[in-house]
């Protein structure tokens, strides 16, 4: 297996470039919107963006069916919009409010949706691997032929229990693709800093699962390398590793100096490898013109606008809501 | 010089076993290694080898005995030439003293009549039941087996549930019933598969966790509380987690620190978690069911002391208690001594000698500890006007801390003597004999406690 970054390039219709732009631009004017809020106070706590990975998502969720599930940490907004949630239910729960997916409770790192086989939204690094696994453990006793993508990030890809869980996970022949988003910095330390091994989806061979990186600035690379990746769990070859190489342009939170990288490294990445600007210059060398794209940017900004004024409006969650949820007949226990 | 062959002891809480099978005869050559014969505990049947070389001079004890008791001499080695003839085994109970076990203090013979409970303020059964003398781990078995057999989606995972037959017996015999779909070992990674349980658990299964000890289960607190305890909170409602996480908690015995410790505060203080932590096989029968089934996590403490202990089981096609209902055991006047899982040892052993001495205890078993039925106990003591919590937890932030305080909120004005509190003692768990006993709560401190709040 030798680490060779997935060049593959589809022909991919001009339909398939608009879903993917349209899809992109919507996770970023998104974001930019809650960078606005987070400023304007509406947000609180942590906020984790995901402006410069969009391609990940939306590449990988372009090779899934109904029923396959995802799964991911705390920077969690890009794929929720990728997997078809509802802006507004997404952006209400950022500001805490009753309309958001987790009624205000949850808050922009544990939002969840049963219907769109969404599984959180997990704060503790490391701690959605085996439970992606548990996932696809649970299709492969049902004896489907559903797959879990499981999101994780490099600084993750150091937790012991990823380890734990790539052991079982090929020991069970488990439907699971392992996706490491490396965006190179585990909150402030670069990848380097942190570990000394020359690339993260190798450490799968120690296992016996097959990987690949992929360049995850090109949508249609990491489409492609989703579509392998799916079909060889479909086809019950056990699970396997994508090492996506992405950017995150923001800091780790909303408040993050960036002390550890320097402006010049983001703004090259910005102007050279852009994922969105990359299909933009598809479509228009292809036949698509100007007009459709600002026609696709105004519908976006629309929905983005409603998302907020949505999150703005929606109320905040009733008092008594403080003691719901805990158990699932929804009564508290004596003495709580 | 003739060497007397002494009944085993092959696990830290076997008391007695049975000699199944003799591999040799009299007068047979044996070389250090070679086995020499079954022998059957609780657990398991394991070969007992020779350690020496010698002639098999005369064997004492017949293949087929059961309860031999550990340290009893089973045979005697002779050398070349010695006769065995006029050997006789220096008389079988009183050679070495019997292995320290936790509860040496207790004259308990090792198999102990099943205590009964007297009252119970709602039978978990109705009156006229047939019941069946059942051990603690027959009874785990039955609930997962029945459990296993109603719901296709429930499922046992942890390490050596399956091929090994449970590391403590508890799984004997569902490999062979519901095969390695549902019976799956796991390899040594707690954190990892308790993590794997709980997504398998969003996935609509209803996993059962075991681990070979709660003691390992630190590994995986993150998951038992971060990812099962809080996400149906988290998620506004949408997702719960259906699964039980259970094992052997607390002491056993001389398994020192790291094994020996009693979770039941940590995990009850955790909303989102139900923590059943019973005492009775009945108990352990009827509440693993409702476990199950629940759409709740749950923690389920047992104890490796009390796996061999019979009790009496109602036979029911399909018996279940449900969560938060305490149970008494005992009536009294005096003083409500309130306990659950092995402290239950200690306070009905307590209420029958302070019985003697006319101080009359009402002997309430908790059952579970989130919810927790502080009902009960506060119904009790509004008649006794005195409390003792008993436990083998440490002190500080204790279970003990938490039933005392809830009486003094529900109480106070009943109250004619503090709340006083045995428990296990503030320290690491010590590995010598002595200084474990000591280590645990002891029935005379119980009967100390309740002269105490009795002003006797």
């Amino acid at each position: 297996m030798a680490a060779k970054r997935a060049t593959r390039k589809s022909n991919a219709s001009k339909e398939e470039l608009l879903k993917y732009y349209r899809e992109m631009l919507l996770i970023r004017r998104f974001e930019e919107k809650a960078g606005q809020l987070y400023g304007m106070g509406l947000i609180g706590g942590f906020c984790h963006l995901y402006i410069g990975q969009e391609a990940v998502v939306v590449g990988l969720e372009a090779c899934t069916e109904e029923g396959d599930k995802r799964i991911t940490t705390y920077r969690d907004h890009g794929h929720m919009l990728a997997c078809g949630m509802d802006p507004k239910g997404i952006m209400a729960e950022l500001t805490g409010r009753s309309g958001g997916f987790s009624a205000g409770k949850g808050g922009s790192m544990h939002m969840f949706s049963a219907e769109k086989h969404f599984y959180g939204g997990h704060g503790i690094v490391g701690a959605n691997v085996p439970l992606g696994a548990g996932l696809a453990f649970a299709d492969k006793y049902k004896g489907n032929d559903r797959v879990t993508f499981t999101y994780f990030g490099d600084g993750a890809a150091n937790q012991g229990q990823v380890y734990e869980t790539y052991n079982m996970a090929e020991l069970w022949m488990l439907p699971v693709v392992f996706v490491i988003e490396n965006n190179q910095y585990a909150m402030g330390t670069a990848v380097k800093r942190a570990t000394k091994s020359p690339s993260l989806w190798e450490r799968g061979a120690a296992y016996g699962i097959a990987g690949e990186e992929v360049d995850g600035m090109d949508v249609l690379a990491v489409k492609a390398a989703g579509q392998k990746a799916i079909e060889h769990c479909r086809a019950g070859k056990g699970p396997y590793i994508l090492e996506v190489m992405t950017y995150r342009y923001r800091g780790h939170s909303m408040s993050d100096p960036a002390k550890y990288r320097t402006r010049d490294e983001v703004q090259k990445m910005r102007e050279e490898r852009d994922a969105i600007e990359q299909v933009r210059k598809r479509l228009l060398e292809g036949d698509a013109t100007e007009d459709e794209l600002k026609a696709i940017d105004k519908e976006i900004k629309e929905i983005v606008n409603e998302a907020a004024e949505f999150s703005k409006e929606s109320p905040e969650p009733d008092l008594a809501e403080l003691w719901t949820d805990i158990y699932v007949d929804g009564s508290a226990p004596q003495n709580a | 010089m003739a060497t007397e062959i002494l009944m085993p002891a092959l696990s830290p809480t076997m008391e007695e076993g049975t000699l199944a099978k003799w591999l040799v005869k009299e007068g047979d050559t044996v070389t250090s290694g070679d086995i020499l014969a079954e022998i059957e505990t609780d657990k398991a049947t394991m070969e007992f080898e020779a350690v020496d070389e010698g002639i098999v001079g005369k064997i004492l004890i017949e293949e087929g005995s059961e309860g031999v008791k550990v340290n009893t001499p089973i045979a005697i080695m002779v050398e070349e030439g010695e006769s065995a003839d006029n050997l006789s085994a220096s008389a079988p109970a009183a050679t070495a003293e019997p292995a320290p076990a936790a509860e040496a203090e207790a004259p308990a013979s090792a198999a102990p009549a099943a205590p009964k409970a007297v009252v119970s303020l709602e039978p978990d059964y109705p009156e006229g039941t047939e019941m069946v003398s059942t051990t603690v781990r027959e009874a785990l078995r039955d609930a997962m087996a029945e459990e296993m057999r109603r719901d296709d989606t429930v499922f046992l995972m942890g390490e050596e549930v399956a091929q090994y037959q449970g590391a403590y017996k508890i799984s004997q015999g569902l490999l062979d019933e519901f095969g390695d779909r549902r019976v799956v070992d796991t390899p040594i990674t707690e954190h990892g598969f308790a993590g794997i349980g709980v997504g398998a658990s969003w996935g609509g299964l209803r996993p059962i966790v075991e681990f070979m000890t709660f003691n390992f289960a630190m590994q995986a607190i993150d998951h038992i509380i971060n990812s099962a305890a809080k996400t149906l909170y988290m998620s506004g409602g949408q997702m719960g987690s259906p699964i039980v996480f259970r094992g052997p908690n607390g002491a056993a015995a001389r398994v020192g620190a790291q094994h020996s410790q009693d979770y039941a505060a940590w995990y009850a203080s955790v909303p989102g978690l139900y923590v059943v932590q019973p005492f009775s096989a009945a108990d352990a029968k009827g509440l693993l069911k409702t476990a199950i089934r629940d759409p709740n996590p749950v923690v389920f403490l047992e104890n490796e002391i009390l796996y061999g202990r019979a009790f009496d089981v109602p036979k029911l096609d399909d018996f279940t208690i449900p969560f938060g209902k305490a149970r008494v055991w005992r009536e009294g006047d005096d003083v409500t001594i309130v306990s659950w899982g092995i402290g239950m040892n200690y306070a009905l052993e307590a209420a029958d000698e302070l019985a003697k001495e006319g101080i009359s205890a009402e002997v309430i078993d908790m059952r579970t500890l989130r919810p927790l039925d502080i009902e009960t106990v506060v119904r009790s003591v509004q008649k006794t006007n005195r409390c003792v919590t008993v436990e083998e937890a440490w002190p500080i932030a204790s279970m003990s801390d938490h039933i005392g305080s809830e009486i003094m909120r529900e109480a106070f004005d009943y109250l004619d003597a503090p709340v006083l509190k045995c428990t296990g003692k503030d320290v690491p768990m010590p590995y010598a004999a002595n200084l474990e006993k000591l280590a645990l709560t002891s029935t005379k401190e119980v009967i100390d406690a309740v002269k105490a709040v009795t002003y006797r």
